[in-house]
């Protein structure tokens, strides 16, 4: 007989939240962890969070440098201009 | 502009090819820096001479991987050699194996007793909203290596688990981890800072 995977608690569902969305669970641990979802709104909540997150992330583009710093570094392109 | 059509007009010698490249990708490579070197000027430095070795390389760059890939392994290369002389050993996240939700939010059970204030409508329809995206671009800045080299080069450039683990010489299973920690670590101050600001 096989046993069944015990059902998981909050605390462990959004350890395996990260790697669901990266889709590198196991075909078990997804079961378990969408059974989980299916009657958890708090932890559908946190898998939302997390995937706003990332989304986030990936459009945050890239920060406003200090202008001191690309100068800086556009001298360096200057000079070595000159200097080839 | 493409990172590619940049690229052409930097070997014609455009400087604002050069000043654009640089405002995209040189806050990444001080951050991969800072996961090897000693101190935040020490990480400006490698980026800095990052730049340098572009432009000294840029000819002999040959396009079998993109300018992203080839700059981060420059990048990367010249940190670990600064780290080296540095004597200063690779970060690893302290509580890799604790939890990473705080155990007070949930109940003996292992239920949520605090759970997570939805922020869904708010982020969801409010990608463009510049005070969303400065709290998702303060938490990655606040994270603490290897979580903030790991997470930018994941989610911020998107590389894969597998890239990033061959560029940092890490294996994936622990790329896959560090991302884990440091996404739930952002999670957490966005979901402060949206509690914070009434959004
Ligand atoms: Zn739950």
């Amino acid at each position: 007989m096989k046993l069944l995977p015990s059902p998981l608690v909050c605390r462990d569902a959004v350890e395996l939240v990260s790697d669901y969305l990266d889709g590198t669970l196991s075909r078990r641990q997804r079961r378990r962890l969408e059974k989980h979802l299916a009657q958890c709104d708090a932890c559908s909540a946190y898998l939302d969070q997390m995937r706003a997150t990332i989304a986030a992330s990936g459009t945050v583009g890239p920060e406003d440098l200090p202008s001191e710093v690309v100068e800086g570094l556009v001298n360096l392109f200057r000079q070595y201009r000159a200097d080839e | 502009m493409d990172d590619a059509e940049l690229l052409k007009s930097l070997l014609g010698g455009d400087e604002s090819a050069f000043s654009e490249l640089v405002r995209r990708y040189h806050s990444t490579l001080v951050k991969v820096a800072r996961y090897y070197v000693a101190s935040a000027a020490s990480a400006e430095d490698v980026a800095q001479d990052t730049w340098i070795a572009v432009l000294k390389g840029i000819e002999k760059f040959e396009g079998r991987s993109t300018f992203k890939t080839w700059l981060l392994r420059i990048c990367v290369n010249r940190a670990r050699t600064s780290g080296v002389k540095e004597h200063r050993s690779i970060p690893v996240d302290p509580n890799e194996s604790g939890p990473t939700v705080s155990a007070h939010r949930f109940d003996q059970g292992g239920f949520w007793s605090d759970p997570p204030v939805p922020f869904t409508e708010a982020i969801d329809t409010r990608l463009d909203n510049t005070a969303v995206l400065n709290a998702v671009r303060d938490a990655i800045d606040a994270l603490a290596e290897p979580q903030q080299a790991v997470v930018t080069l994941r989610d911020v450039e998107g590389l894969s688990t597998q890239e990033v683990a061959a560029l940092l010489g890490l294996s994936e299973a622990n790329v896959r981890v560090i991302v884990h920690r440091g996404r739930a670590r952002v999670r957490e101050i966005v979901e402060e800072a949206m509690k914070g600001s009434k959004i």
